[in-house]
């Protein structure tokens, strides 16, 4: 019984998760119960919490590509402006502003935006693995230039879009559940067998741990890492679609705006260490409803959003404290001297 | 190769570096005057340090950071909670020689923190300067999320007074950032602490094999991250009169941009704050022309992002020649 619990609290989503039901707990017992509601209308579940799943799906998303990113060694701050590039140019497509020869086909929009996403990630792929830019440099240019591309492809207006099609994106309800839980769920289900049944996973933390050893072993850094931010830039691509099907429209200056940082913060409180190597996706997802739960959270309880990113910040010390070998090491250093001094 | 021609070969690169920047600039000025009327004049010349005063200090304060090799992304925050805090004093009615040490202070100290929390617990500089820029940009929405106008004579007489030449004029606040980058550059170049801050970002664990205050160093280079933010902070509400919660979103990156389009390396170790003041100037002259041609504004980032992909790229090659260059030696 003992080992089992022991193995449990291992398990890297343990405590993330606990957190996660903690904070689901203080506000259903502060809302007096409100917060777990659940209402079904037309078939729909409507409430809290499948807000919390719905709004959360953009930031699950980055959160897995952001995973496998930080688990090779590197960052994507890229990923707010790909976002936006893919909104523009699936919005200005679907409302024939571009490529009217398509006729505003939103299955084409689509394909286009998300073939848009992968070539960014590509982009930043290259520059990481052949030139060896550092990644936060290498992405920084992306994350500079995407919005202005993204101006540019609407021509600095904010395109809105008028397609049942289109708004099913975010909007849309399969099973009575949201349509982006599915898109999540199909995206994670895909990476976790990609990365669990093939060796490709233990590549991916092999390259985070140590490159050098990894090109030694003769796995082909350059190739993992390229294929890793490509990735990252398509699901930054599907987050992009999301997002602008939820507000029906693009808007460039907006869209994923600093979500880049949120992304990295829901790897950090999965536990995945930012300096590469061992990762999991669930523990990501799970730091991802983290974040949205308490964004939410905030909102319900009427306070500013912006004071969320106080809240945030001090989580952010205190998971890298946590995961800081030397503060670990002062603290039982600490802990053993006043043990030694009560003993005495 | 001997030793000497060596050494001055390497020298030749950084040359090189701040080289290409000052022509650039002058080029691309150049460009513009041919190009449009009326743009070559003393005015447009001095116009560029008048909008960008505050870039210059803040830009100048991440360079001492870059050159050991870290990263700060927390100073438009800082810029931002200096500002809002400031009105906010003001408004209270707090003076203003009260508000200004005090507004200084507190980026001193964030930096420091920041510095301190990087060196002593081993965090990524990236993680913990995020966090930073979290916290400053919360905290400026929790003072207020509207903009805060200010009426303080003093601020008002700083905002106004300049000096004229002819038609052209400089504002006095442009002062202070000339006067920024003199002393950081005599910092960086003749004192103990600027030829240790080179040290670290060339190799921390040599600079620690060879006795210097790595420590010392690094948590510095924060606070003077801060502290330059906080000036900059300063400045910027000489030059808007006003404070807001979401002023200069993105500027941590066009501090950065300006920086390596100046000649530093971001993996540490190579740069000049005069490099810096160039990237800046640089950055100035887009912006104008992008005003002059009436083209949409985003122009100005996508070039600037341009720009900074070649110069990263000419710094990879630079950096690639010389690794052949010490495995040949």
């Amino acid at each position: 019984m003992n080992s089992r619990l022991k193995k449990l609290t291992k398990c890297q989503s343990f405590w993330p998760l606990m957190v996660l039901l903690a904070i689901l707990l203080v506000n259903g017992v502060v809302s007096g119960g409100a917060f777990f509601q659940m209402r079904i209308v037309d078939g729909h579940l409507y409430g809290r919490l499948i807000d919390i799943l719905r709004n959360g799906s953009k930031l699950m998303l980055l959160a897995t590509g952001m995973t496998m990113v930080l688990a090779t060694g590197g960052t994507d701050i890229s990923v707010g402006s790909v976002m936006a590039i893919s909104g523009a140019i699936a919005c200005s497509v679907v409302d024939g502003r571009i490529l009217s020869s398509l006729g505003g086909s939103v299955t084409a929009a689509v394909l286009i935006a998300v073939l848009a996403g992968v070539l960014c990630g590509a982009w930043n792929g290259l520059l990481v693995s052949k030139i060896k830019i550092q990644p936060i440099v290498a992405t920084m240019i992306l994350m500079v230039a995407g919005r202005g591309i993204a101006q540019l492809i609407t021509d600095g207006k904010i395109v809105t879009v008028n397609s049942d099609a289109y708004y099913f994106i975010n909007g849309g309800y399969i099973l009575g559940l949201p349509f982006p839980l599915f898109i999540v769920g199909f995206f994670v289900l895909l990476i976790m067998l990609f990365t669990k049944k093939t060796a490709f996973g233990l590549f991916v933390e092999s390259t985070g741990c140590n490159p050098v050893s990894s090109r030694f072993a003769g796995i082909n850094v350059d190739r993992v890492k390229l294929v890793i931010y490509t990735f990252c830039g398509a699901m930054a691509a599907i987050a992009g679609l999301i997002e602008s099907a939820g507000i029906k429209g693009a808007d460039c200056n907006n869209a994923g705006l600093m979500i880049e940082m949120d992304a990295i913060l829901a790897v950090a409180i999965g536990g995945t260490s930012l300096a590469g190597g061992r990762f999991s996706i669930p523990a990501s997802i799970v730091g991802a409803l983290i974040i949205q739960s308490i964004t939410t959270s905030v909102y319900a309880m009427g306070v500013a959003p912006e004071v969320t990113q106080v809240v945030k910040a001090l989580i952010v010390v205190a998971i890298c404290l946590a995961q800081s070998k030397k503060f670990k090491a002062a603290v039982a250093a600490r802990l053993t001297s006043r043990k030694a001094v009560s003993a005495a | 190769m001997s030793t000497l021609e060596k050494t001055r070969r390497r020298g030749g690169i950084k040359n090189v570096s701040l080289f290409i920047t000052v022509i650039l600039f002058v080029g691309l000025f150049a460009a513009g005057s041919v190009r449009y009327d009326r743009f070559l004049s003393l005015s447009t010349f001095l116009n560029l340090f008048n909008d960008n005063a505050y870039l210059i200090i803040v830009s100048v304060g991440i360079t001492f950071v870059l050159l050991t090799g870290g990263i700060d992304i927390s100073v438009a925050s800082t810029l931002a909670f200096t500002c809002v805090f400031s009105a906010f004093l003001l408004r209270l009615g707090v003076p203003a020689f009260v508000v200004i040490p005090l507004v200084l202070l507190i980026g001193l100290g964030v930096g420091a923190l920041m510095g301190f929390l990087i060196h002593s617990y081993d965090l990524q500089p990236f993680i913990v300067t995020l966090a930073g820029q979290f916290f400053m940009r919360g905290l400026c929405a929790v003072i207020s999320t509207e903009s805060i106008p200010i009426s303080d004579g003093f601020y008002k007489s700083m905002a106004l007074g300049k000096v004229a030449f002819g038609k052209a004029k400089l504002y006095y606040y442009v002062f202070i950032a000339l006067a920024v980058v003199a002393l950081a550059y005599y910092v960086l170049k003749y004192t103990k602490f600027g030829r240790g801050v080179y040290a670290v970002g060339g190799g921390e664990q040599s600079a620690v094999l060879m006795g210097l205050p790595v420590a010392r160093t690094k948590i510095s280079v924060y606070a003077i991250s801060g502290f330059c933010a906080a000036l900059a902070g300063v400045v910027f509400s000489f030059y808007t009169l006003a404070g807001y919660s979401l002023q200069n979103m993105g500027l941590e990156l066009d501090a950065i941009s300006s920086a390596v389009i100046g000649g530093t390396l971001l993996t540490g170790g190579v740069g000049t704050v005069i490099g810096t003041m160039f990237g800046v100037l640089i950055q100035g002259v887009i912006q104008t022309i992008v005003t002059y041609q009436n083209l949409n504004t985003w122009w100005t980032k996508v070039t600037i992002a341009a720009l900074l992909c070649v110069f990263i790229v000419i710094q990879r090659i630079i950096a690639i020649r010389a690794e052949k260059l010490k495995n040949k030696g």
